[in-house]
């Protein structure tokens, strides 16, 4: 194959022609399975000295793994799979990465033009079953489209707000000859985004900005994409403005800085959501508003102007109505905000935000994010997440599964770089976090990857330890064992009587997880004791030529707080069960 | 909640319609009416789309409809600056007794007979919501055996044209491999 890329007008089948485009889009890595309609694509792949292709076990932890990748590279993931059951296990994972806004191609084999639409074997419409989670999908029946679809597909992917494509190629275009020519330009009339922003609505928000009292820098997942820290940080300093950071932004401020409050939302910092809730302007940067952060949308930030600036102009004004909206690039938005504010500052014009910087201190100091150590000695999940993040560090990467171990790896865990916490924000994807460290360690392998799961999670996709041990994706997997669905379990706690319907894992007992490590290739640990936890990380830490798997046991009946309970206002925040801070307004 | 009426310019491929019908069902949109055809380009195809709502779900739904890649323009066509005409084919119950009766109904709205059989005819009429009503109403008294409408087309008054500016090819450079 490699001696004919990029070669104009070169004769060779759909299967070269796709994955010689592949190559030309500069793909380097694959998480895929073969089946039958694909099958003629993988022959030539054999054959790429190029791509790496990693044979996984399961369609679902090659979406996963191609998330999991894009988003501690800022590359394009990519995933392949054969028609039907193949590309419908991808739904999963496209859905995900349509809500993370996760840069992703994923290649599906379809049957044969002729058979499309016959109910033949293996066939499912997966353009159409992924119209609505995908940022585009196309369906290829002529190998002369192949090369300009996938040059569309990574364009699409990876420009505006990045989401996943899908292009699904019928077996008979991949078994044609066709001539391979890689396009030099795209001709897409329907899709220009503006990464821009206009002059007269940075102008608005800096008068805004210095004219309010009550500033909060409430920055999403957007910054990360957008790679914006940098210019996030300056921005900050300069203006001396508190700073959020989303469940999707944690890493895109460093959580050392004085200025930062944590997490808002749900289960927020206090300061996080005091600063929201009480502020009277906020400064949306790549974040949208959602539910999880916004609790009850009438009573959220009820004195707030907001200025909202995002990639996507769909997501302005969506939720919330909008003081100055803002279409562009968070980078190029942060920079012109930056710019002008100096230029003003320069002539004498700053915000006095002080009176409002030490209400947010004060609330941030009385109302730390901690927890209470369990009375019988036994081990407190959260002490383990915290033990973890400070042994592993900040250079680590850390993924996530869904539930309280999310939340709870998304606050002990001190991060200080984007690209860093891969987790599943917006479709909540139990099983995400092992397929997403291993895609994350392949597209990063100096660095450390700790997967923090929860016990229900990693029953869901940990068939890619087997992956992962075979191909040299040396991952750790710190499961986070409450023998529950934690987070279920929670709920069903405070809003339900404590009547724990179907939560019961009983994973202290079945699987034996040190024995399915091992029987998987991985070196496997346990824990359940304070006392043994850093002894047993620092074991996993100097393992680096092999997967290793931590139970770490700990006791059921922690709870996430701060919590919002759903569809509350966050004034109704509370610190622990039964217990609200008290804010002195007279501070303000 | 109130009628608007988008003008959507989109390219011609497969799938589209699909798209675009799903956009408006999964985010809570009726579609009253809509019509596609092709344009002055062979390449683009235009929908002309009647949805009942208000104005700020209006404004979310054009958004959501811009980010479909092969959505290349929106209009919303407001009524006196714009014209609309739906088509209509009816058959209606026409014996030798109430024949006369009926063509001058046709007449009066300056419809078409297209088909004549012993007891019936059919009737080709062309007009706005309010005249094809109208007609209809005029025209159930003798028994309505059949009707089929088109979806509703538009067009902006005056010389400009949505479709001249877009159109214009903006190439993306592919970064070389």
């Amino acid at each position: 194959m490699t001696e004919q890329r990029g070669t104009a007008g070169a004769a060779m089948s759909g299967a070269q022609s796709l994955i010689a485009s592949l190559e030309s889009a500069g793909v380097t890595d694959i998480f895929g399975i073969p089946g039958g309609a694909i099958l003629p694509a993988y022959d030539p792949l054999m054959d790429s000295t190029r791509i790496r292709h990693i044979l996984v076990r399961h369609e679902q932890g090659a979406g996963h793994a191609a998330q999991g990748y894009a988003a501690a590279t800022g590359k394009v993931g990519v995933c392949m799979a054969t028609s039907g059951p193949g590309a419908t296990n991808l739904v999963t994972p496209l859905a995900d990465a349509h809500m993370d806004s996760v840069p992703l191609v994923a290649v599906t084999g379809q049957v044969g033009a002729s058979m499309i639409g016959t109910d033949a074997f293996q066939e499912a419409d997966i353009r159409g079953i992924t119209m609505p989670i995908t940022k585009h999908s196309f369906l290829v029946t002529d190998p002369a489209d192949i090369a300009r679809t996938v040059a569309e597909a990574f364009h699409i992917a990876s420009t505006g707000r990045p989401g996943p494509v899908l292009v699904d190629v019928a077996k008979s275009a991949l078994q044609a000859m066709t001539t391979f020519e890689w396009p030099t330009e795209l001709h897409l009339p329907g899709y220009r985004p503006v990464t821009r922003p206009h002059s007269k609505q940075i102008r608005e928000a800096v008068r805004l900005i210095l004219a309010s009292r009550k500033p909060v820098l409430y920055v999403g997942g957007g910054v990360i994409r957008a790679q914006a820290s940098a210019g996030l940080l300056k921005l900050a300093e300069a203006t001396g403005m508190p700073v959020v950071t989303t469940l999707m932004a944690r890493g895109a401020f460093p959580d050392s800085h004085v200025q930062h409050l944590g997490m808002p939302g749900m289960h927020g910092t206090v300061a996080a959501v005091a600063a929201l809730q009480k502020s009277d302007l906020i400064i949306s940067l790549g974040a949208r508003f959602d539910d999880r952060v916004t609790g009850n949308l009438d009573s959220f930030a009820p004195h707030a102007k907001v200025i909202h600036a995002d990639i996507d102009p769909a997501e302005i004004g969506k939720n919330r109505p909008v003081d100055v909206p803002i279409v562009g690039d968070c980078a190029e938005v942060i920079a012109d905000l930056l710019a002008l504010l100096q230029s003003e500052e320069a002539a004498g014009n700053t915000g006095d935000y002080e009176g409002w910087v030490a209400f947010l201190a004060g609330v941030k100091k009385t109302y730390p994010v901690g927890y209470d150590a369990p009375g019988d000695g036994s081990l407190a999940p959260q002490y383990v997440i915290e033990r973890l993040g400070h042994i592993a560090g900040p250079d680590s990467i850390y993924t996530s599964g869904v539930g309280q171990h999310q939340m709870w790896a998304a606050h002990f865990v001190n991060y200080e770089r984007p690209n860093t916490w891969i987790n599943s924000g917006g479709l909540g994807t139990m099983g995400y976090a092992v397929p997403a460290a291993m895609g994350a360690k392949v597209g990063m392998p100096d660095t450390v990857v700790w997967a923090i799961d929860g016990d229900g999670c990693f029953q869901m996709t940990n068939q890619e330890l087997a992956t992962c041990a075979i191909n040299d994706i040396p991952i750790k997997v710190a499961i986070i064992n409450n023998e529950s669905l934690g987070m279920v379990r929670q709920w069903q706690t405070l809003f339900y009587n404590s009547r724990y319907s179907n939560t019961d894992l009983q994973s202290k007992r079945i699987p034996d997880f040190v024995k399915l490590a091992e029987a998987y290739g991985c070196v496997g640990l346990s824990c359940e004791s304070p006392e043994q936890v850093d002894a047993t990380i620092e074991k996993a830490m100097a393992i680096d030529d092999q997967p290793v798997v931590v139970d770490f046991r700990v006791h059921r009946d922690a709870m996430v707080w701060p919590m919002v309970a759903a569809g509350t206002s966050n004034d109704e925040i509370k610190y622990a069960r039964d217990l609200a801070p008290q804010f002195d307004e007279d501070d303000l | 909640m109130s009628k608007h009426t988008l003008s959507v310019l989109v390219e011609n491929k497969p799938g589209v319609l699909a798209r675009i019908a799903g956009l408006f069902s999964r985010r809570g949109f009726n579609i009253e009416s809509l019509a596609v055809g092709p344009t002055e380009h062979p390449e683009v195809s235009r929908m002309t789309i009647v949805v009942n709502v208000d104005v700020s779900p209006l404004e979310q739904v054009t958004k959501q409809l811009n980010k479909l890649i092969e959505v290349i323009k929106i209009v919303e066509l407001d009524g006196p600056a714009s014209i609309s005409r739906e088509l209509m084919l009816v058959k209606v119950k026409a014996d030798p007794q109430t024949r006369g009766a009926v063509l001058d109904a046709v007449q009066l709205f300056r419809a078409k007979v297209v088909d004549v059989s012993p007891d019936a005819i059919t009737i080709q009429a062309t007009g706005n919501a309010d005249k094809l009503g109208d007609f209809l109403r005029v025209l159930e008294p003798f028994g309505i055996r059949e009707l089929v409408q088109s979806g509703m087309v538009a067009i902006g008054r005056g010389s400009r044209s949505i479709s001249e500016r877009t159109l214009r090819p903006v190439p993306v450079a592919v970064p070389a491999p």
